[in-house]
This record gives C-alpha cells, structure tokens and sequence, in this order.
C-alpha cells in the first residue's frame, strides 16, 4: 500500500472508533443520535450520555494512547532500545509511589490524586536524572535506563510495603489505579491532557530531527553536531513527563508506549517526526479501542483498561513480528 | 585545517595522559594518517574532535578557529568524521541513512533542498553506493555499511574527512577502492585524516604520516621517514623488517616471527 494510504487509513479508523465510542456501550446509539447530542439536540438523557459520560471518556482514552504512543516513540529513539517504553524509566513507578501514598492518606478528591501521581512520576524522573549524572554524567543511554529501571523496582518495593498493612478498600482502589482506566472522565481533566498532550507532543516534533540523530549512537550524533548529553536528556525528560500526565490521568496503561511505534515502523515509518505523528495516531485508536471492549465485553463489570490494551494490543504485535525482525 | 595544538587528553581518574602534547596538521589537499599500536592514543583525538573529550591542554584548531568557539552544527558541516564504530538498532534505507548526513545543514522544520539532493546524490555516487540506495541497512553486509557510512559522512559536504579506522571490515578490493577514494578527495582539495593499521596502505596512500606511540608522536613526515624498521620496531614492540614494495614503490612492512628476535 502507498504511505498516503496507510495514513489515510489510520485517521480513519481512529475517527470510526470514536464514533464507535461515543456510540457503543450499556445505551447503545446511533451515529445519527450522537451526532445530534453532540450538538445538543435529542432528549436531555441522550445529550447528558454523550456529552458529559462517553464523549469526555473517549477524547481522554484518545489523547493517553496519543501521549504513550509518542513519547514511547521518542525514548526507543533516543536511548537506542527497542524495548524502552515510557514505563520502563521509572515513571510508571514513581506515579504509583504517588497515587498509592495519596490514597493511603486518604486524599481520593479526583483532582488531588492526579497531581500526586504525577508528582510522583517526575521525582522519580529526576531522580533517575540525578543518579544517571553520579553514575558518570555520560550520554550513555544504558545509564540512564538502568538508573530508570532500578528507580521502578524501588518504588515497586515501596508501593508494597505501604499497602502490606492498608485496609482492603486502599488496596482495591490502588489496584485498580494501577490497572489503568478512564471511567471517571471528565471535561477538565481532558483539557488538562489535551493542552499537555499538545504541547509536549509539539516539543517532541520539534527535536524529531535530533532524534534521528541520537538513534544512531553517540559518537556518530556527535560527528553530526549533536549534543549527545543535552540533547538526550531533554527527550528523556520531555517523554517521561508526557507518560507521566497520562498516567495522572488515567493510571497505568501498559503496552501502548512499548507496541505502537513499533507498529508504525513496520508500516515503513522511520524518521522521528513522522514516526511520532504516526505513533500518536495508531495510540490513539489503540487506547480508544481497548476502552470501548473494556466497556462492553463484559457488561455491566469493566475490565481493566490497562489489560485490555495488552490484550488487544498482542494480536496485532504478533501480526507484525515477523516485519521487525 | 585541521591542527592539533600541544593537545594533551586524559580520561578520568587516569594516571596518564592518553594523548599527551600532540601537534600536527591535517592539511587540505592532502591524507594525513594516524598510526599507532593499540592505546597510542589515535581514537581518544578522534573522540576529543567530536567533543566527547576535553582537553586538558592545548587546543584543536579548524582553519584558526579554536574548536571550542565552534558551534557543533558548524563543525559538523566543515568536519565530517567517520567514527570507528556503528550499528543502528532501527532499520534505515541506505539512502535514507546517507540523507542524515545533511543535518548539519537543515533548519528544525525545513524541507530538504535542492542543494540537500544534489549532496547526497553526489556522496552516494563518490562512494559508489548507488546500488544500494534502496536497500535496509540492516541487509548491508559489513563492507557495503562501511561504504554507505562513508557516502553520509560524504553528504555533509565538509572540507575534511576524518575516518576512524574506516577499512577494518573490508576485504582487499573494497580496501584499495577505499584508498582509491581517499586519495581522490584529498586530490580534489579535501584534508584526509585517516586513522588506521594498515600501515603498508598507508604508506602507500598517505602524503603525511603520524606515529603515535604512548599518546605521544614518536614521529612523524612523509610516509618514507617513518616507515623505518628503527623506529616502528620499539613502537609496535615487534620484529619487523622495512622492504620497499617491488611492485609498486613505497616502503612496505613485513612482521617476523617472534622468535627469531
């Protein structure tokens, strides 16, 4: 297939899965019906369904899948691993570490628990800057995911330790936290990604060239007038910060960050800038479809958004394992 | 063009110095190359020209600008360097790999140029690696990824090429057409700087030699003063007889046996 095909093809999907969305769930619509409750036309339970329950769910999945997908995008590049993700680097853990203590001292507001978790996420990014910096201060990018990888185990072990004693309902709710999920979607919070989404995804673009570059290695992106040091550590910093307000709003969704930029460059996408377009693209339609079985595969129990991804995500990697390699 | 000024490096926490007080020219119009045993010191010049090293002394000069007051793009479209080694962990196309060799020149959101093509046009064909712009790096064998390395270094259009050891995977055709080449662009006005072991080549190709020997130059000239048995021998710290190539000329090197020292 022609690349304007392929491209072409996913913004189509991407939109049909909102629609879908927006449609599909316990009230089952027709896209006629959203269309006009979109546009605040219908009976008032219609309207308040679309509007305020399924819309603001299915932009919110859209902009994490789209958050994950680039900033997956950009650490496979610029730390030169195919198996980095933006999870791997601590953010995930130190999130949680965030979430986890909030809720054990019983902050459960929808407003405050975000902002923990992403406190969380960036102490741990700096921390990781911090240890990657005593460990030698190099541009080596094993450095920097290693320090990111002990700093998850850490706050794994930690998160453990503070819910070894928590009463069962801490538990369940730090579980499900972990689990990720976009139920409780509101406007706000979409905003809120939307405009964080926008502008780290932007400053990503931006350094897209350079990341190019960093993909080759440290001595050839210096020959070619990179500042290996600076310019890594600003993608990482950059990236990590992206996943982290994804994961304030939505917890942990794995698989998205690891799988999706991958799939775009088995689709031929290989340059960054494109890649990340891509990335944020095929992340999107990914979340918002994992979201949509998660709702409806099992009613009226939600499944896990976190595993959903996972599991939907599995079929399509496989299909296209032997294109990677 | 490239000047190397009392330069004296050394690594963190290192007793002594790995380049200590080295001073010679790469010049255009000419192949300067490197020689040196292992740990002399050649790839810690290379690594303190692209700046992953500071010297603790002495200064690098490109054409009278000291390298610190160079902006790193602006070194990287006067300085092209081949580093020693290289391995992409994402598939390119040839081509599309060659085309980052014009980085140095883009802005951040502009297309490429007319001017762009035309370099990596130009770069793909002087290393002849026309036939395979199409293909995934990853399918390159370990010569042809040499010679597309080469083409991108090529593509970024300086006035001098520094290579690190560019001919280690190649075998004798590819080799001599790597020399071939060098020979070439330092004929057609590019300064050389050539890092490598191939001292029988060298001394073939090379217009200027440099021998370093403990991070030091033990000597240096052209080819003919220092392909000399008396003073490779405690250098390399091997027997070893000079003969001159009947075939072609220039001094060759011929190692013994250990034992008949």
């Amino acid at each position: 297939m022609k690349r304007a095909t392929l491209w072409l093809l996913a913004a189509l999907a991407l939109v049909a899965l909102v629609i879908l969305g927006v449609a599909w769930g316990s009230v089952s619509l027709s896209p006629r019906v959203v269309a006009a409750a979109a546009l605040g036309h219908g009976d008032a339970q219609t309207i308040a369904i679309v509007r305020t329950l399924r819309m603001p769910r299915v932009v919110l999945a859209a902009l994490v899948g789209a958050g994950l997908g680039m900033a997956g995008a950009a650490l496979q590049g610029s730390l030169r691993n195919a198996l980095a993700e933006p999870y791997l680097l601590g953010v995930s853990g130190g999130a949680a570490i965030g979430a986890v203590v909030a809720v054990t001292v019983g902050i459960t507001s929808a407003a405050l628990l975000p902002l923990c978790a992403f406190a969380g996420a960036a102490l741990a990014i700096l921390t990781a800057i911090v240890v990657a910096r005593a460990m030698g201060g190099r541009a080596d990018p094993r450095v920097l995911l290693m320090a990111g990888v002990i700093i998850g185990a850490f706050a794994n072990a930690a998160i453990m330790v503070v819910l070894a004693d928590a009463p069962p309902n801490t538990v369940r709710g730090a579980l499900w936290w972990m689990m990720g999920s976009v139920s409780g979607a509101d406007w706000r919070q979409v905003m809120w990604l939307a405009v964080y989404t926008a502008v780290a995804g932007g400053a990503l673009a931006w350094m897209g060239r350079e990341i190019d570059i960093l993909a080759l290695g440290e001595e050839p992106a210096a020959a070619l007038g990179v500042n290996v040091d600076r310019a890594g550590r600003r993608v990482y910093i950059v990236s990590s910060l992206l996943a982290a307000a994804t994961v304030a709003a939505a917890g942990l969704v794995g698989f998205v960050g690891l799988v999706v930029p991958h799939l775009v460059r088995a689709a031929g996408v290989r340059r960054h800038r494109p890649l990340l377009a891509g990335a944020a693209l095929v992340g999107a339609a990914l979340v918002v479809l994992a979201d949509l079985v998660a709702r409806v595969a099992r009613p009226p129990a939600e499944l896990p958004l976190g595993a959903v991804t996972a599991i939907v995500g599995v079929p399509f990697f496989l299909a296209q394992l032997r294109r990677l390699t | 063009m490239i000047r190397f000024e009392h330069l004296v490096v050394r690594y963190p926490r290192a007793p002594h110095p790995a380049v200590d007080d080295v001073t010679f020219e790469a010049a255009r119009g000419r192949v300067t190359a490197v020689v040196g045993p292992n740990g002399s010191g050649k790839s810690t010049l290379v690594r303190t020209l692209l700046r992953m090293l500071r010297p603790e002394r002495g200064t690098i000069r490109i054409d009278d600008a000291p390298l610190a007051t160079l902006d790193r793009r602006a070194f990287a479209r006067r300085v092209s360097v081949v580093t020693q080694r290289e391995s992409l962990v994402f598939t390119l196309s040839a081509r599309e790999y060659v085309a980052l060799g014009r980085y140095p020149h883009e802005g951040t959101w502009r297309a490429a140029a007319a001017d762009d093509d035309a370099a990596i046009a130009r770069a793909i064909e002087l290393a002849g690696v026309g036939p395979l712009a199409g293909r995934a790096t990853s399918e390159l064998s370990g010569g042809e990824w040499q010679r597309v390395r080469i083409a991108r270094a090529l593509a970024q259009g300086g006035d001098a090429l520094v290579l690190d050891e560019p001919t280690t995977f190649l075998d004798i055709a590819h080799e001599m057409a790597m020399f071939e080449l060098f020979a070439r662009l330092a004929r057609d006005g590019m300064a050389v700087l050539l890092v490598s072991h191939q001292l029988n080549l060298v001394a073939r190709f090379a217009d200027t030699m440099v021998l370093l020997h403990r991070g030091r130059v033990a000597a240096a000239g052209a080819p003919g003063e220092v392909m000399r048995a008396s003073i490779l021998e405690p250098v390399y710290d091997w027997p070893l007889v000079i003969t001159r190539d009947p075939a072609v000329g220039p001094p060759a090197l011929v190692p013994l046996r250990g034992q008949t020292r």
